[in-house]
């Protein structure tokens, strides 16, 4: 059945290729945990694009719920987390999954440090992966004030004081974040926008020229 | 052992196990969030509480226009909702309380302020009109009767409930 669907568009499309130009490449016996256990380590790459994925879905689902403003959007969290059905599984998900994304991207950084995968030819890569790291510290930050409890409010208030240090343009930086000269109404409002269309806007730009980078110049030799 | 004793090669065998595993993975990834957005679906609805609006005692034949407030919750949003109610009493005794949303396309009704057609319920939007009781009059835009409050008449008292539709016609 699913094969003679996949035939009939084929047949027009010729579809083939395309997937076959993605899943068709070599993985080297030193990357295969299958042969060398320790090469698990390689992993970590994939798993972090993997917590990406349940970060991507389990967000979009919040904002069905969630209301970036500062008279609802607690409430909204505390309804979403405690009336609708498996809503503290989905908002647990994107809390516990922002770690682990942080966690993995710190375990594949390490990783390609010590296996001096940075190296020419791969600098640029290197250097999107830093952007990449940037873009999800971000997001990490612009998400951590949205449920807007104090925590929230304060974690915000010192993440700006520090955005604010920077010298000679600080100020200028903590205003453009806040939106505001307080942290309130269009902090959150801004916060939200960066958090769900600017960065993750980024964050996919930048994965597709890692990923497309990777496959261009394939995985580095081994040690 | 070749691969010909087999029904099922050992390709096959890994497709399967892979996309058995990898089905599962994802759905019970999915699977929550699915749930978590066909939710209100799935809500119980709750019956509206019936609310206190008059004295039985001051209801007379002729529709009076009485306003009460229904609490409303909707997700985190609590608010009070504003009800119109006509309510009288009909030749047989009975109380009759009748919402005041037209059925054609959601004005809101009057009582007898059309000169030209005394003793009618008058949408000032598109002429709708019905009789006393309701009941939408032929020729005009209303496609129903007006809806009907659920009453209940407890130590004298009245209370309102829910519009129940009357259906079309």
């Amino acid at each position: 059945m699913l094969q003679k669907l996949y035939d009939w568009v084929d047949e027009r499309l010729d579809i083939t290729p395309l997937w076959r130009d993605v899943a068709d490449h070599e993985v080297p016996e030193h990357v295969n945990p299958a042969y060398h256990f320790s090469a698990f380590v390689y992993c970590f790459g994939g798993l972090t694009f993997f917590t990406i994925v349940i970060q991507i879905l389990s967000g979009m689902f919040l904002t069905m719920y969630y209301v970036p403003d500062i008279n609802n959007a607690w409430d909204s969290v505390y309804y979403l987390q405690n009336q609708v059905a498996y809503g503290v599984i989905v908002r647990g998900m994107h809390h516990w999954g922002a770690s682990v994304t942080i966690v993995m991207v710190f375990l594949h950084t390490l990783r390609v440090f010590f296996t001096g995968a940075y190296k020419k030819p791969r600098e640029l890569n290197w250097i999107v992966g830093v952007l990449l790291f940037f873009v999800i510290l971000g997001l990490g930050f612009t998400g951590y004030l949205l449920p807007w409890d104090m925590k929230a409010l304060f974690a915000t208030k010192v993440g700006l004081d520090i955005a604010a240090s920077f010298p000679f343009i600080g100020d200028w930086i903590k205003v453009l974040l806040q939106g505001s000269d307080i942290v309130g109404a269009q902090t959150l409002a801004r916060f939200f926008a960066i958090h769900v269309f600017f960065l993750p806007a980024a964050l996919l730009g930048l994965l597709a020229a890692h990923f497309l980078m990777i496959r261009r110049q394939g995985i580095s030799g081994p040690l | 052992m070749s691969n010909k004793e087999h029904d099922v090669s050992r390709r096959q065998f890994l497709n399967y196990t892979l996309m058995g595993v990898g089905g599962f993975m994802a759905a019970t990834m999915v699977a929550p969030m699915a749930r978590f957005a066909i939710d209100p679906l799935l809500q119980k609805k709750e019956g509206t509480e019936m609310i206190y609006v008059m004295d039985v005692k001051d209801i007379t034949t002729e529709p009076q226009n009485k306003k009460f407030t229904v609490k409303k919750v909707d997700g985190w949003h609590k608010f009070d909702e504003q009800n119109i109610a006509y309510i009288f009493k009909k030749k047989n005794g009975d109380i009759l309380a009748l919402s005041p949303t037209c059925t054609h396309l959601g004005c809101t009704v009057a009582w007898n302020d059309d000169p030209a057609h005394p003793n009618q319920f008058h949408c000032p939007c598109h002429g709708g009109r019905y009789t006393k009781t309701g009941i939408n009059i032929p020729g005009t835009p209303p496609p129903a009767p007006l809806g009907v409050y659920k009453t209940q008449v407890k130590d004298g008292k009245l209370y309102l409930g829910e519009v129940q539709s009357r259906g079309g016609a």
